[in-house]
């Protein structure tokens, strides 16, 4: 019996994480469970399961929705579900999909599957176009920066197939993202429940040239726009082995490269030195980009602890005790100025007093309204922070690691708000 | 200037050792919950990875259900030996024997783990507790969090759940509460494979296919041991089987297959028609709901 194969190296695959969003009934579940089972990610036991449900149903085809209705279930037993995540791959890729369900509490799930999004797949209804939800949730996917966004117009087979369709609904929406800062949108025309364009490139649309959906997720790049920010690192544990003298800072890089020789600045103390280690258990690295766990060495015997942030020497972020802030609150607990909270920043938790609150983000008409009173849940808002400790911060919109952050409640250690530094959303005329 | 984007396996691998290190930073007594199976095996390689060179800043705990397989207990120790690690092992059997658990009717033992589990995080004051659960494994994981808090009894709380946002993750507890960490959350079963087979991680023998003296029962190969059986008109047999997962010997089948080597095993997972679960263990077809019920229990 051999335990282990020859030596061979594994072809390289991308990840991509990514986020859905859409109203109830735009056919969310359905698309995802398409997009599941055309990639072949559905196993036996999973397909039959729901052909027995489909059958009991009365339903002539497996009803796909069904792969992934476990959030429905769940919504009629009151458990608290944000979002779902799914797998699946092809040969070239990996994706993980936040799937986040479209009802009330819209505002809280979709800021959480956006927040480790670099793609967002939107859903219209062809007979609907671009409704009100559209807007909610393309403006918080503007807000939490997720670099990339597709508008995927469901269920064409309800409107003949028809090119106009498409082509008003996607000058809409264009319109919309433009006004919301959006680069650019690629507008896919669907059928979840035939199947149009998904995986397979649909005979019904002749005059659609893009990609299918699964073709865009294939082919779009992954690089989070980080990698070419400066240098960031939370530093989350000293690494110490006594035997051979070593001593490292462990953490994830949060934006950049760094390589040895690299000038770097120890926040918030200010002490400058020269990384002379990219370290991982596996070897040295020359260099080591965002998303990367290293361990780094650093020339100089300086105090360093967790919560401290490295970055490079010329460009480095602000360090200060105030901030201008955008909070998601997500907690049914309002938010008051003058509270007393806990703020996680990096691998820094401080104490906060927050200030007066600002002006708050109307998701109906997607305008600046005025400051309200106290933030309920689902409330999106400025607000003036003071913390204990200073922080080493970037605005949101440039780096997205060092530019958000958490408050949490204190007696319970509830998480009440998702921080997003500065104001990340920019609202066109 | 840009980097290469980091590959699929490159990027959990990071995200797993991101956790890892949060936990060491943020908790007094962490423990890795290991078996000997292949996913608590790929935990313990990844907490290696995370503190190197220094040693893991925990120690392991295994619920032994005294159902073992003898390769997989020879390993388990083996590992802990060679990686110089500290383990702790609750048999299953001293709290049957001082009355605090009873034997099942069916002898299985899986659902007895949660009290002794239970018992030692308190007596030991474990605040953190890392295991293997992966988000792929069944519908009602999908949603589960990569920390999730449990409070003084064990219990898991599906109505208050916190939202996990970016890499930022809230491990605040209170006394006598503890959280369940799961950093190969993201993993798919395939995912663990090329893992193991990329950075040559050894595992117990029974994963690979074998010789072994098996009897039929509810369309699964099960093997002959101290948890009872064959019986009735139950026959053993030689067959060629391979372990999925390992787990109580009275509830884990073994699935025919001639897969000796990690591109066979990688090659029949791809084309695989059950998933691992549902192929292999007896107490997760009990019913739909059960995962979800032993997850309130306090059960992984
Ligand atoms: N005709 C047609 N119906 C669809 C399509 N996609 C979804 N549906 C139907 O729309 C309804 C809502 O779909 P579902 O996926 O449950 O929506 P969700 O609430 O967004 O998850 C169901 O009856 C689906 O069968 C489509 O492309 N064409």
């Amino acid at each position: 019996m051999k335990t282990q194969s020859t030596a061979r190296p594994c072809k390289q695959v991308a990840l991509l994480r990514f986020a859905t969003a859409g109203s109830v009934d735009d056919g969310k579940s359905t698309l995802v469970g398409r997009l599941l089972y055309d990639t072949k990610s559905v196993l036996a036991d999973q397909i039959e399961a729901v052909q027995r449900a489909s059958v009991d149903r009365g339903l002539a085809t497996p009803d796909l929705s069904l792969l992934v209705d476990g959030l429905r279930a769940e919504r009629e037993q009151g458990i608290t579900i944000d979002v779902a995540y799914r797998y699946f791959s092809t040969p070239t890729r990996e994706f993980v999909l936040a799937d986040t369900p479209g009802h009330v509490q819209y505002t809280r799930n979709t800021v959480t599957g956006a927040s480790t999004a670099e793609l967002a797949v939107l859903l219209v209804d062809a007979r609907h176009g671009v409704v009100e939800q559209t807007r909610r949730h393309a403006a918080v996917l503007a807000l939490l920066r997720v670099p990339r966004l597709v508008l995927c117009i469901n269920k064409i087979d309800l409107v003949g197939y028809d090119e106009a369709v498409l082509t008003a609904i996607g000058k809409d929406f264009a319109e919309l993202a433009r006004s919301l800062g959006f680069e650019s949108v690629v507008t896919i025309p669907v059928s979840a429940l035939v199947g149009d364009n998904v995986v397979e490139r649909s005979a019904h649309t002749p005059w659609y040239d893009g990609p299918t959906l699964l073709g865009h997720l294939e082919s779009v790049p992954v690089t989070p726009p980080e990698a070419d920010a400066p240098f960031r690192m939370p530093v989350q544990y000293v690494i110490r082995e006594h035997a051979s003298d070593y001593r490292g800072y462990a953490g994830q890089v949060a934006s950049g490269t760094v390589r040895p020789g690299d000038e770097v600045v120890v926040l918030p103390g200010g002490t400058r030195t020269t990384v002379t280690g990219v370290d991982t258990a596996d070897g040295p690295l020359e260099q080591a980009g965002a998303g990367r766990s290293v361990t780094i060495r650093l020339a100089d015997d300086i105090d360093i602890a967790r919560g401290d942030v490295l970055a490079a020497a010329g460009t480095p972020p602000r360090v200060t005790n105030e901030l201008d802030a955008t909070l998601c609150w997500l907690s049914d607990k309002a938010l008051r100025p003058g509270a007393r909270l806990l703020l996680k920043h990096g691998a820094r938790t401080t104490q906060v007093i927050v200030g007066v609150l600002g002006d708050r983000l109307d998701t109906d008409t997607v305008s600046w309204a005025d400051a309200p009173e106290q933030l309920a849940i689902n409330d999106i808002a400025r607000v003036s922070l003071r913390t204990a400790d200073p922080l080493p911060v970037d605005d949101y919109a440039d780096i997205r690691a060092t530019g958000s952050f958490l408050l949490i409640d204190p007696p319970t250690g509830n998480t009440l708000a998702a921080g997003l530094v500065g104001t990340p959303l920019t609202l066109a005329g | 200037m840009t980097t290469p984007v980091l590959d699929a396996l490159d990027a959990l691998e990071s995200e797993a050792i991101h956790i890892f290190r949060e936990v060491a930073g943020e908790f007094d007594r962490p423990v890795i919950l290991f078996s000997g199976g292949k996913d608590s095996t790929l935990l313990v390689h990844l907490a290696v990875k995370a503190f190197a060179p220094a040693p893991v800043p925990f120690p392991l705990l295994h619920v032994d259900t005294g159902h073992n397989y003898a390769e997989v207990i020879e390993f388990r120790d083996r590992i802990v030996a060679e990686k110089g690690l500290r383990l702790e092992v609750a048999h299953v059997q001293d709290w049957i024997d001082d009355g605090r658990l009873t034997e099942r009717p069916d002898g299985t033992r899986n659902p007895l783990q949660t009290v002794p589990l239970l018992d030692t995080i308190v007596e030991k004051r474990h605040d953190a507790v890392f295991g293997g659960g992966r988000r792929d494994e069944e519908r009602a994981r999908a949603k589960e969090r990569i920390m999730s808090l449990r409070d003084g009894f064990g219990r898991w709380d599906p109505r208050s759940q916190r939202p996990e946002l970016w890499n930022l993750y809230n491990g605040r507890h209170a006394p006598g509460e503890h959280v369940r960490v799961f950093p190969i959350s993201n993993w798919t079963e395939l995912d663990v494979w090329r893992y193991i087979q990329r950075e040559r991680i050894e595992l117990p023998s029974i994963y690979y296919s074998h010789r072994r003296e098996v009897f039929r029962r509810d369309g699964m190969w099960l093997a002959e041991g101290p948890w009872g059986g064959p019986r009735g008109t139950e026959v053993l047999e030689e067959r060629t089987v391979r372990y999925r997962t390992v787990g109580d010997g009275s509830c884990t089948g073994a699935v025919e297959s001639t897969a000796t080597t990690l591109d066979e095993i990688i090659a029949e997972v791809t084309a695989s028609r059950l998933t691992e679960r549902g192929a292999t263990r007896a107490d997760d077809r009990l019913s739909e709901a059960a995962m979800e019920d032993r997850k309130r229990e306090g059960y992984f």
